[in-house]
C-alpha cells in the first residue's frame, strides 16, 4: 500500500518494485512489462526465423543444392514453421499488445489475473526451451514440418518429442493468456463502457481469447496422442495397427485452422483502431465489425477440412468444408469494405503507422483472394502443397499478421516507450519492406500454378525465373526488415523524449493516460459516456 | 498495488478452464467414436474383457466423492471449519482409492499383455488394438487428473488450517470443487463408453 | 467489487442429488444386459448426459449461477456436437 502513492506518477519503466535489475521484469506481474517481455522474445526468436527462411530462400535461388542439401533443408522449414508460428504469430498480437493495451484500453489498472499473465509467460519461455532442445539433442532436428503429419512424426528417427512437447507448453500458455483475456474483458470493463462502446482491439482479442480457450486443447491431446504413438505404440494413428492418419490431420487441423484466426483477428483490431485515427473519422459500421469479428471465430472453427482436400476425406466432407470456407470469407470482406469506406472522404494523415495499416489491406486482399482459390475444390486440387500455398499463406499470417504487427509497434511504440522514433527512417524500412515482401511472395503464386512443389530444396529448371525474382526479394525484405528493427531499437534507447499523451490524436483510452503510462494506468478509472471513436464530425 | 478480491472473475476463471478440459477430453471422445463406428463388434468383444464390477464400484465412489466436495462447500459456507476439513479428507482417501483401484485394474491388463505394444494385444484384430489403446489413453488422462486432484485437496486442505480459507474467502476450496466435479463429468461419460459397450 | 449473494446448498439436497445419481447409475449398468441394439448405446449416452446435467446443476452450482454460466457450458457442449456431426461427414460417407 505504501507504493500506491508511487504508482500513480512514475512511468512503469521506472518504477522500482520489490525487484531490481533483470528480476525486476522477469518477475513483474504488470501488464505492460509482461507484453515487452513477449515483444523483445519475440523479436529475437523473429530475427532467428527470418534468418531460416534466408537460408532457404537462397538455397532456392539456382536449382540443385546450392548452399545445402535436403536433409538441412528439411530441418529448416520445420524449424523455421515451428518458430514463426508457434512463437511468434499465434501469441503475437495479444501477447505483446494485448498484454499492454486490452487493459489500458478497457480503464483496468491490469489483467484479471496478473499472476497467471506472468506465468503464461514463464510457460512460454520454457515451451521455448524445450523445442531448442530438439534441435541439439538425440538422433538430429526434426523434419516433420510444423505439422507433425502422422505416420512420419512418430517413425522418423529424428528428434521429434521435444518439439511437439514444446508447442504442448506453449499451448498452455496460450490458454491462460485467452482466460485471462475473457475474464479481464467480462469483468474490468470501466464503468460506462458496455460491451458496445468497446474500442475493436479489444473486441478482436475477445474474439481471439475464446478461439484460445476452446481450440488449443484440440492440439495440446493431439500432440499427447504422437507423443503416446511414439514412446508406447498406442496405435491410434498408425495405420499398421489399425489407426487412422487421416484422424490426425483432423484433429491438427481443428485447432490449426483456428489457430489462422486467432492469428489474424486481433491483426484485424489493429486496423480498425488506426485507420479511423488517421482518417480522423468514426469507424464505419462499427457493429458490422464486431459481429464480423465473432462471426469469423464461430465459422472458423469449421472449415478445418480445407487442408485436407487431397487427403482422400469422403465427397461430402469436400464440399461442406468447401462450402464452410466460402463463409468464412464474407465477415473478412465486410471487414475490407469498412476499413475502405472509412478511410472515403476522411482526412487521411499520411504518417508511417497508416502506410502499414493500409499495406496490409492490400497484402490482405491478395492472401484472401487467393485462399479463395484454395477453398474450391477443382483449383484446389491443382495447387495443393505447391508454392501457391505457400504464397498464400504468406501474404495471410506474415502479409497480415506482420503487417499489423509493424503497424501496432509503430502505432503504439510512443506511448509503449515515452520516446519518438525516426519518421524518415521508418518510411523508408517500410518501403523497402513492402518492394521486397511482394517481389518474394507474389512469383510463389505463378511458381505454384506452373506446378512447383513446396518443402523440396531443389526443383526443374523450368522454375528457375520465378525463383530468382523471389530470391531476391527475399533480401530486399530482410534489409527492409533491417532498417524498421534498427531504427526502433535505437529509438527505444536514445529516440526523442516525449511525455505528449496523444501524438495521433487517437480518441481511445490509451491516448489519455500518462506517456509511458503510469504503473496503475490510471490515477482515477474513468467513466465512460461516449463510443469509441467519437470524431465529432 | 492494492489487492482487490474478485470472486467470481476467478470463478470464471475456472469455467473457462474447464471447458479447455472438456474439449480436449472431447476430442478422444471424436476419436473413440469413429474407430467405434469402424470396428462396432471388436470394440463390443474388447468391452466384455474389462471388469465391470470394478468400473461400477469406482463409479459409485467418484460420485461420492463429488457429494462430499460439495458438502465441504456447504460446511464452510456455514462456518464448520472441522466438517468441511473432514469431508475433504474423506473425499481425499475416495481418490486415492479409485487410483489404486485403476491400479490394479491396469496390472491384471498388463499381466495379461493387453498393454500398448503388449504382445497378446498385437496378436488382436485392429479394432482390439485400438479399443485398448484408447482405454489407456483415456483412463491414463483421466487419472492424471485425478492425481492433480489429490494435490489442490492437500493445498486445500492445509489453506483451510491456516484459516486462509473461510468463511468469507473460500474460493479456492469452490474452485478445487469444481476440477473435481469436472474429474467425475468426464468419469460418467468414460464408464458407460468404456465398460458397458453391448 | 461486490459480494454477489451466494446460494447455500443445503446438506440433504446433496444427499438427494447423489442418490438421483446412483440410481442413475445402477440403471445404467442394467439396462447393458437387455439387448436393444443400437438403442443400448443410445440410452447409455442419455442415462450419461442426465446425469452430468445433474452434476453440473447442483453439484457444480450451475442453477443457482449467473445465466451467462449455463449459456457458455451450453455452448461448448453444441460446438462439440457440431466438431463431431462436421468429422462424421467424413467418416459416414468414405
Amino acid at each position: 500500500m505504501s507504493d500506491s502513492n508511487n504508482a500513480h506518477n512514475v512511468s512503469y519503466l521506472d518504477y522500482k518494485g520489490q525487484y531490481k535489475g533483470l528480476s525486476a521484469w522477469i518477475f513483474s506481474t504488470d501488464h505492460k512489462r509482461i507484453g515487452l517481455l513477449y515483444l523483445y522474445t519475440m523479436l529475437a526468436f523473429f530475427s532467428v526465423g527470418a534468418i531460416l527462411g534466408l537460408l532457404m530462400k537462397t538455397e532456392l535461388i539456382a536449382p540443385g543444392a546450392t548452399i545445402m542439401g535436403p536433409k538441412a533443408y528439411n530441418a529448416l522449414f520445420t524449424l523455421h514453421g515451428i518458430i514463426m508460428i508457434f512463437i511468434i504469430v499465434v501469441p503475437g498480437l495479444p501477447a505483446v499488445f494485448g498484454n499492454f493495451f486490452l487493459p489500458i484500453m478497457i480503464g483496468a489498472k491490469d489483467v484479471a489475473f496478473p499472476r497467471l499473465n506472468l506465468l503464461s509467460w514463464w510457460l512460454y519461455v520454457i515451451g521455448i526451451l524445450i523445442v531448442l532442445t530438439s534441435q541439439f539433442l538425440g538422433d538430429g532436428p526434426p523434419d516433420t514440418g510444423w505439422t507433425f503429419y502422422a505416420p512420419y512424426s512418430f517413425q522418423t528417427p529424428a528428434n521429434v518429442l521435444p518439439a511437439v512437447f514444446g508447442a504442448f507448453v506453449m499451448g498452455f500458455s496460450s490458454i491462460l493468456t485467452g482466460i485471462n483475456f475473457v475474464v479481464t474483458i467480462h469483468r474490468m470493463r470501466a464503468p460506462g463502457m458496455t460491451w458496445f462502446k468497446m474500442p475493436l482491439f479489444p473486441w478482436t482479442l475477445y474474439g481471439t481469447a475464446w478461439i484460445q480457450i476452446l481450440a488449443t486443447p484440440v492440439i495440446g491431446i493431439t500432440l499427447l496422442l504422437i507423443v503416446a504413438e511414439r514412446l508406447l505404440g498406442i496405435g491410434i494413428f498408425d495405420p499398421a495397427l489399425g489407426g487412422d492418419p487421416i484422424l490426425y490431420q483432423h484433429l491438427f487441423w481443428i485447432y490449426s485452422h483456428p489457430a489462422v484466426y486467432i492469428m489474424i483477428l486481433p491483426g484485424m483490431g489493429v486496423i480498425s483502431e488506426i485507420i479511423p485515427v488517421f482518417s480522423k473519422k468514426t469507424i464505419f459500421g462499427y457493429k458490422a465489425i464486431v459481429l464480423s469479428t465473432m462471426a469469423i471465430a464461430f465459422v472458423g472453427y469449421f472449415v478445418w477440412g480445407h487442408h485436407m482436400f487431397t487427403s482422400g476425406m469422403s465427397g461430402r466432407a469436400l464440399y461442406t468444408f468447401s462450402f464452410l470456407t466460402f463463409l468464412v470469407a464474407i465477415p473478412s470482406a465486410i471487414k475490407v469494405f469498412n476499413w475502405v469506406s472509412t478511410m472515403h472522404k476522411g482526412s487521411l494523415d499520411m504518417q508511417t503507422p497508416f502506410y502499414w495499416a493500409v499495406s496490409f489491406i492490400f497484402v490482405f486482399m491478395i492472401g484472401g483472394l487467393t485462399g479463395l482459390v484454395l477453398g474450391s475444390l477443382a483449383t484446389n486440387v491443382h495447387v495443393h502443397d505447391t508454392h501457391f500455398v505457400v504464397a498464400h499463406f504468406h501474404y495471410i499470417v506474415f502479409g497480415g499478421t506482420g503487417y499489423a504487427f509493424m503497424a501496432a509497434l509503430h502505432y503504439w511504440f510512443p506511448k509503449m516507450f515515452g520516446r519518438m522514433y525516426d519518421l524518415g527512417w521508418a518510411n523508408l524500412g517500410w518501403g523497402i519492406f513492402f518492394i521486397g515482401f511482394n517481389a518474394l511472395y507474389l512469383p510463389m503464386f505463378f511458381l505454384g500454378m506452373q506446378g512447383m512443389p513446396r518443402r523440396y530444396y531443389d526443383y526443374l529448371p523450368d522454375f528457375h525465373g520465378g525463383n530468382i525474382i523471389s530470391s531476391l526479394g527475399a533480401w530486399v525484405m530482410i534489409s527492409g526488415i533491417i532498417i524498421i528493427f534498427a531504427n526502433l531499437i535505437r529509438s527505444a534507447r536514445h529516440g526523442k523524449k516525449t511525455t505528449q499523451k496523444n501524438p495521433w490524436g487517437g480518441k481511445t483510452l490509451e491516448w489519455q493516460v500518462e506517456t509511458p503510462p503510469t504503473l496503475e494506468n490510471f490515477e482515477e478509472i474513468p467513466t465512460i459516456e461516449k463510443g469509441p471513436y467519437h470524431f465529432g464530425e | 498495488m492494492i489487492e482487490h478480491r474478485d470472486d467470481l472473475a476467478s470463478k470464471m476463471g475456472m469455467w473457462l478452464f474447464i471447458f479447455t478440459e472438456l474439449l480436449l477430453f472431447g476430442m478422444l471422445f471424436v476419436v473413440y467414436a469413429v474407430y467405434r463406428s469402424m470396428h462396432p463388434e471388436a470394440f463390443k468383444l474388447a468391452s466384455e474383457e474389462l471388469d465391470v464390477v470394478l468400473g461400477t464400484f469406482n463409479t459409485v465412489i467418484l460420485l461420492i466423492s463429488s457429494m462430499t466436495v460439495a458438502m465441504s462447500i456447504t460446511s464452510i459456507q456455514k462456518g464448520n471449519k472441522k466438517l468441511a476439513m473432514t469431508l475433504l479428507i474423506i473425499t481425499l482417501v475416495i481418490a486415492v482409492v479409485f487410483l489404486v483401484n485403476k491400479y490394479f485394474e491396469w496390472g491384471s491388463k498388463f499381466e495379461y499383455g493387453f498393454n500398448p505394444g503388449g504382445e497378446e494385444l498385437l496378436q488382436l484384430g485392429h479394432g482390439t488394438i485400438l479399443f485398448f489403446g484408447l482405454y489407456f489413453v483415456m483412463t491414463g488422462i483421466h487419472a492424471i487428473h485425478i492425481l492433480i486432484g489429490v494435490g489442490l485437496f492437500i493445498y486445500v486442505l492445509l489453506q483451510l488450517r491456516k484459516d486462509k480459507i473461510h468463511q468469507t474467502d473460500y474460493i479456492w476450496l469452490e474452485n478445487t470443487g469444481l476440477y473435481w466435479h469436472l474429474v467425475d463429468l468426464i468419469w460418467i461419460f468414460l464408464f458407460p463408453l468404456l465398460y458397458l459397450i453391448h | 467489487m461486490s459480494q454477489e449473494t451466494t446460494h447455500i446448498v443445503s446438506y440433504k439436497t446433496q444427499i438427494f442429488v447423489l442418490l438421483a445419481l446412483l440410481v442413475l447409475t445402477a440403471i445404467s449398468v442394467a439396462i447393458t444386459r437387455i439387448e436393444m441394439g443400437p438403442f443400448n448405446t443410445a440410452a447409455a449416452l442419455l442415462i450419461a448426459s442426465i446425469k452430468a446435467s445433474i452434476v453440473l446443476a447442483w453439484f457444480m452450482h450451475l442453477k443457482f449461477e449467473s445465466r451467462f454460466f449455463t449459456v457458455m457450458v451450453a455452448a461448448v457442449f453444441i460446438l462439440f456436437l457440431l466438431v463431431i456431426l462436421v468429422t462424421f461427414f467424413d467418416y459416414s460417407y468414405r
